[in-house]
């Protein structure tokens, strides 16, 4: 192993690799959209290190990490041990020493062998020093169901960290937010969580070079009056399409797509809640505890006076992730979407 | 004679130093003490007395309420003291809550020892001015710590070196083992220094370990040696072998320093539950300071002035430390919200204003918010 030469201009893209730094609005799927915003990090800042499983001649089992090894060299591309939990924890000690570790958790199902080292360390050093050391990581975890994997790769486990204070959480949707934010949690001094919606990988759509939305800030996704549905990674796309539905009954659905998951943007929230008075919540993991009954206790305490209804979690089940074959009844889909719609309307019970 | 410590005898205690005091010789740790000079053990010796009293006088301040919690080193004073005293400024320690002579040895304060104890913090110094992480509570996670770092050091060209200290127990734990899987796999600069004091709580060195546990290491391709803890000698030589290793670009050490817990796991402990007491007497005999002692006194060194000045450097510490513990200032009340982020955040910003508002509108603050 060399110590690597840090390449102060993009690598010609003779190898397929996205064009960095992007120099107009491109097309790009959502995985190749990281791919794009971790390279322009890696540029950025010779302290960003990648390091995960699998992440550096295959380029990740997502292949978000394609050619990345090829241009920053085994010393900023790390393939690592099969070890969650030293993933984590190497990474903590990069931190002391000035790295921005950005760490790939392989499957959202396996990140509980690193969930110590995340809590228990990563999580509070910033807290423990009175400031004085930071943790400035990155720990992408691909989430969600919907591709009808074995047990352990379609979870999200995203209440876990939001619960746990002193993470920054984020939930992507689509390629242009994927590019900015996957920047913007490398660039953050707090250790961001940073989940990608698997299922939506592969679609492609515009990303603009520009700097995009702050790492905190939820984003109005269609503008609608009668009904707030708020949504975050492979749902935003869901609960857009239900807007599309529910207009054609004349039923007016403001999509929010939250993005940060910790802090949540109640600025962007409320206004939403106070012009339309009725909320849907909806997300695949589990109903109990999660964070759908954190948002609705939060805007029920805030705009109690402007609500119509009682508020509506539509979710997934409080069971443990079923068998591909039964995944569909887990996840809220369009039409569950709309049953909640129906039922904050009072259109049904 | 051992003439190579690289793991093929990992079941063999190395020594230079007797019980009595009797140096002994050994042909591959004798170079890494040869340059050690009369004032080098005497300032060896004085640290042990020092911080063996800071232990004392801490665990007098829990016993008189002034600390809610100590965690004695009784015994374990020639592995700390010689191990860290091997240390370079940039080298870099990750330890458990134990190595308090560790962080004597690296500047800190004997009173920001305490903050963590008396409850006003729950970092009592900066890291990165002292080249210390804070102490790791959690069992062995600072070993993965220590290791990132060494990979880091790897990646910089640096030839400074990361120092990883965990207990018996701790190797355990699947964060040690992963810590020596990355360190092998990386040749990560990371020597981890294991202090086998024979118990974890209640729990004999047995339980965690059938054989011995340098003996674990070669496994993972990572030499070891198993040394006298309690003699300060062959605990610097080790301890400058592993480094020496380390920043030429050979890679991780383990070291197992055999030591005795002669105190109670905590200052809430009750060793006599569960330890034999002839087996406290027995190793009172290899006490590390008494042993350091015999060989000064064997040299013509252990002189009074010796004796009168490690005491009188004791006492004038054990007065700072407790004058300067029992005048800790308590947190003021709205830091319980303060640096849980690096940058602003929505949600704790709110209750923190929230809390401030709170405590204004019943006059709670003590006139601090």
């Amino acid at each position: 192993m060399t110590i690597e030469t840090v390449r102060s201009s993009p690598a010609p893209s003779a190898n397929g690799a996205t064009p960095v730094p992007l120099t107009e609005t491109t097309t790009l799927t959502l995985a190749k959209a990281i791919n794009a915003g971790l390279r322009q990090a890696m540029l950025d800042d010779p302290k960003v290190v990648l390091l995960g499983e699998d992440i550096g001649a295959l380029g990740g089992v997502f292949r978000v990490t394609s050619d990345l090894l090829a241009e920053f060299g085994p010393n900023r591309v790390v393939d690592t041990p099969l070890a969650e939990s030293a993933i984590i924890g190497t990474a903590v000690g990069l931190a002391y020493r000035g790295y921005r570790p950005v760490c790939e958790i392989q499957f959202d199902g396996f990140i509980f062998p690193g969930f110590d080292q995340i809590v228990s360390q990563v999580a509070r050093f910033h807290y423990r020093t009175q400031g004085a050391v930071r943790m400035p990581i990155t720990i992408r975890v691909p989430f969600g169901g919907g591709i009808g994997a074995a047990e352990h790769h379609s979870e999200s486990p995203e209440a876990y960290f939001t619960h746990t204070s002193g993470l920054r959480v984020v939930a992507v949707s689509n390629p242009q937010d994927a590019y900015s934010l996957i920047q913007k949690a490398i660039a953050s001094d707090d250790p961001v969580l940073y989940f990608e919606p698997k299922r939506r990988y592969h679609v492609a759509g515009p990303v603009s070079p520009q700097p995009g939305a702050a790492l905190e800030s939820a984003r109005v996704v269609a503008a609608g009056t009668d009904v707030t549905l708020l949504a975050y990674g492979a749902l935003v796309s869901t609960a857009t399409d239900a807007a599309l539905a529910a207009a054609d009954e004349g039923i007016s659905i403001e999509v929010i797509d939250l993005r940060s998951l910790s802090p949540i943007d109640y600025g962007t929230v409320e206004a939403s809640v106070r012009k339309t008075g009725r909320l849907v919540v909806t997300h695949e993991a589990a109903r109990s505890g999660g964070l759908g009954g954190e948002i609705i206790a939060e805007v029920t305490e805030r705009c109690f006076d402007y609500l119509e209804a009682a508020p509506v979690r539509v979710t997934g089940f409080d069971i443990p992730y079923p068998p591909a074959k039964l995944e569909s009844h887990h996840l809220p889909d369009l039409d569950r979407m709309l049953d909640g719609v129906d039922r904050v309307l009072g259109r049904r019970r | 004679m051992h003439t190579v410590h690289t793991g093929e005898t990992p079941d063999v205690l190395l020594q230079l130093l007797s019980p009595e005091g009797v140096r002994l010789a050994d042909a591959d740790l004798d170079p890494w003490v040869a340059d050690v000079t009369g004032a080098d053990l005497a300032a060896l010796y004085q640290d042990m007395v020092v911080v063996r009293r800071i232990d004392a006088e801490a665990t007098a301040l829990q016993r008189q309420g002034e600390l809610g919690l100590w965690p004695p080193l009784l015994g374990q004073e020639a592995a700390q003291i010689g191990s860290a005293r091997a240390l370079r400024a940039d080298d870099f320690v990750f330890s458990s809550y134990r190595e308090n002579a560790v962080a004597w040895c690296r500047g800190v304060a004997p009173t920001d020892i305490l903050r963590v104890w008396r409850g006003t913090a729950q970092s009592g110094w900066d890291p990165l001015v002292h080249k210390m992480a804070t102490p790791s509570i959690i069992i062995g996670a600072q070993t993965l710590h220590a290791t990132g770092w060494a990979m880091g050091a790897r990646f910089d060209g640096a030839d400074s070196v990361a120092v990883a200290y965990f207990g018996d127990g701790a190797t355990s734990e699947g964060d040690v083992n992963e810590a020596l899987v990355f360190a092998a796999s990386f040749q990560a600069p990371v020597v981890f220094f294991c202090q086998n004091n024979h118990w974890a709580i209640s729990e004999p060195v047995g339980l965690q370990a059938r054989a011995s546990i340098a003996g674990r290491a070669p496994g993972f391709g990572i030499p070891s040696l198993r040394i006298d803890g309690n003699d300060i000698l062959a605990v610097t030589a080790a301890t400058r072998q592993a480094l020496h290793r380390a920043r030429t670009g050979g890679g991780p050490t383990f070291i197992e320093a055999v030591t005795y817990r002669m105190g109670p796991h905590t200052t809430a402990d009750d060793p006599t539950r569960y330890r034999p007491a002839a087996e406290l007497e027995e190793w009172a005999t290899k006490d590390p300071i008494l042993r350091l002692g015999r060989l000064l006194d064997s040299l013509g060194l252990f002189t009074p002035e010796l004796e009168s000045e490690a005491q009188a450097r004791a006492d004038a510490t054990a007065a700072e430390l407790r004058a300067g513990c029992i005048g800790l200032p308590d947190p003021e009340p709205l830091t319980v919200l303060a640096n849980v982020y690096a940058t602003p955040h929505a949600g704790v910003d709110r209750q923190r204003a929230e809390y401030a508002a709170y405590l204004a509108s019943y006059d709670l603050t003590g006139g601090k918010a």
